[in-house]
């Protein structure tokens, strides 16, 4: 049993970080809001009581791009998939999104022509594309580099901001750099402790000394985690 | 070097075959040596390639039969779940019984013309698509799935954008099969009873032991059959480039 009475709330146009021990159930977690796991009783809510289904936007570790598309065939996948039309103001709106993630003139490229930071980025505009208020990231820089992580970081952000983000990593670093607000989960049944909120607005200075003792302080609560029942 | 290199090994091959015509002295209707088949091919290629463009009639139609039955087949048991229990025992029996077995049966039901042989044709790759697409078509990425049921796509837009897309390297490993194997199914067609194509013609040169020209008519069918393996594997490259075997291009 991962969950038992389990609670998160997420609040609205903010971004919330979750860490934890692997195996604890955070992508599980992210699955189950996504609507993609069943076997679970619960239900997941706005504050009005109307369920999110239909209006959450998913991206996980892969990048996800289909090899055979371009990036902006990709972009527009969820477009296509609903049998919206591709051309005119959503191919306007696509480019205008991939020149945002500074990809503009990768626009007509193959995914397999892409570095992993370009992939990553694509992988981002098309997340933002769906215009869907709460998205969901399943550790989504984990595969760069230390470098590019930081550049993605800062774009990925601004671009979401005013969105309701749930958002997964092993980073302490990234989610405080992200994080509104940052919390661990630990234990089976999973529980999660009270939230961290580091002051300023994401994306933060990782130079900034108040990050680094809050930095200090989400280690030892990820340490303890790793040994909670 | 690439475009000579045939060249050589045809060559060496050609020698072999003399060499082992002048050690080991066999008659001319036993062994014939390559100089004997090349005139044969020379003085009677009017004939060859007359039965030839049948045969290949026959290997081609029944490849787009197949390809079609094939395909549709994967896609019905990949879309309806009950659909799998019922036709893969259909299939499995398709593949079992030898094609040879069938032969004389298709031949007395579809007649000497190139009905029977297209059948045969169509029913020796019928499988091999099958098994590929259908394979390819339910080993989707499963995260490209999550993704597509987040973005709201239907049961038949995700078939259509992503699993169908997703399956086609696979279904073109299946046709390579298939465009290899199609003219086994064509020439024992021909064996079985038929008035015309190159099994037909080996099968009268063998009987009236001209075996020259029946090695002739073996060299036009293997012509045939590499040239078409080589034809139908150029375009299904050039079909998906995007294919991760495509890296051949850096080399």
């Amino acid at each position: 049993m991962l969950f038992e009475e389990f609670d998160l709330e997420l609040p609205g146009g903010l971004t919330t970080c979750l860490l934890g021990p692997s195996g604890v159930g955070k992508t599980s977690l992210l699955r189950l809001i996504a609507g993609l796991a069943h076997g679970a009783k619960g239900s997941v809510a706005d504050h009005r009581a109307t369920p999110v289904a239909g209006r959450i936007a998913y991206m996980a570790q892969q990048d996800l791009l289909l090899p055979w598309c371009s990036v902006l065939d990709n972009v527009l996948l969820g477009a296509r998939l609903r049998g919206e039309a591709t051309t005119g103001a959503l191919e306007a709106c696509a480019r205008e999104l991939l020149a945002r993630v500074r990809l503009a003139d990768s626009a007509l490229a193959r995914p397999a022509q892409l570095s992993g930071g370009m992939r990553q980025r694509a992988a981002l505009a098309r997340t933002l594309m769906e215009q869907r208020p709460i998205v969901l990231m399943d550790e989504p820089f984990s595969g760069l580099d230390a470098i590019t992580r930081y550049e993605i970081q800062a774009l990925a952000a601004r671009l979401l901001a005013g969105r309701t983000v749930l958002l997964v990593t092993h980073d302490p670093l990234e989610a405080l750099r992200l994080g509104h607000r940052v919390q661990v989960m630990s234990g089976r049944p999973a529980r999660l402790d009270a939230a961290l909120e580091p002051p300023g607005e994401p994306p933060r200075d990782p130079a900034d000394p108040a990050l680094l003792t809050h930095q200090a302080e989400l280690l030892k609560r990820l340490a303890q985690a790793r040994e909670a029942p | 070097m690439s475009l000579l290199r045939p060249v050589i090994i045809l060559l060496a091959l050609a020698g072999l075959w003399q060499a082992v015509v002048w050690i080991s002295d066999a008659p001319a209707y036993i062994l014939p040596g390559p100089a004997r088949v090349a005139l044969m091919l020379a003085t009677r290629w009017p004939e060859l390639l007359e039965h030839g463009a049948l045969t290949l009639a026959e290997i081609l139609l029944g490849l787009a039969l197949g390809t079609l039955l094939g395909s549709a087949s994967a896609l019905i048991i990949a879309w309806f779940r009950p659909a799998r229990h019922w036709l893969m025992p259909v299939l499995v029996v398709s593949q079992a019984i030898p094609v040879f077995a069938l032969a004389p049966i298709l031949v007395l039901w579809l007649g000497y013309g190139m009905a029977s042989k297209v059948a045969m044709a169509t029913l020796i790759i019928y499988f091999p698509v099958t098994a590929a697409f259908f394979d390819g078509l339910r080993r989707t990425e499963p995260g490209w799935l999550d993704l597509a049921r987040t973005m709201g796509g239907s049961r038949l837009s995700i078939l259509r954008h992503i699993r169908i897309p997703a399956a086609l390297p696979a279904l073109t490993s299946g046709l390579r099969v298939a465009t290899a194997v199609a003219p086994i199914g064509a020439v024992v067609g021909e064996w079985v009873g038929s008035s015309g194509g190159l099994g037909y013609l080996m099968l009268q040169a063998n009987a009236r032991m001209q075996i020259d020209l029946m090695f002739a008519a073996l060299f036009v069918l293997g012509v045939f059959a590499v040239g078409l393996y080589y034809a139908v594997d150029w375009a299904l490259r050039r079909a998906l480039p995007w294919q991760a075997d495509d890296a051949g291009r850096a080399d």
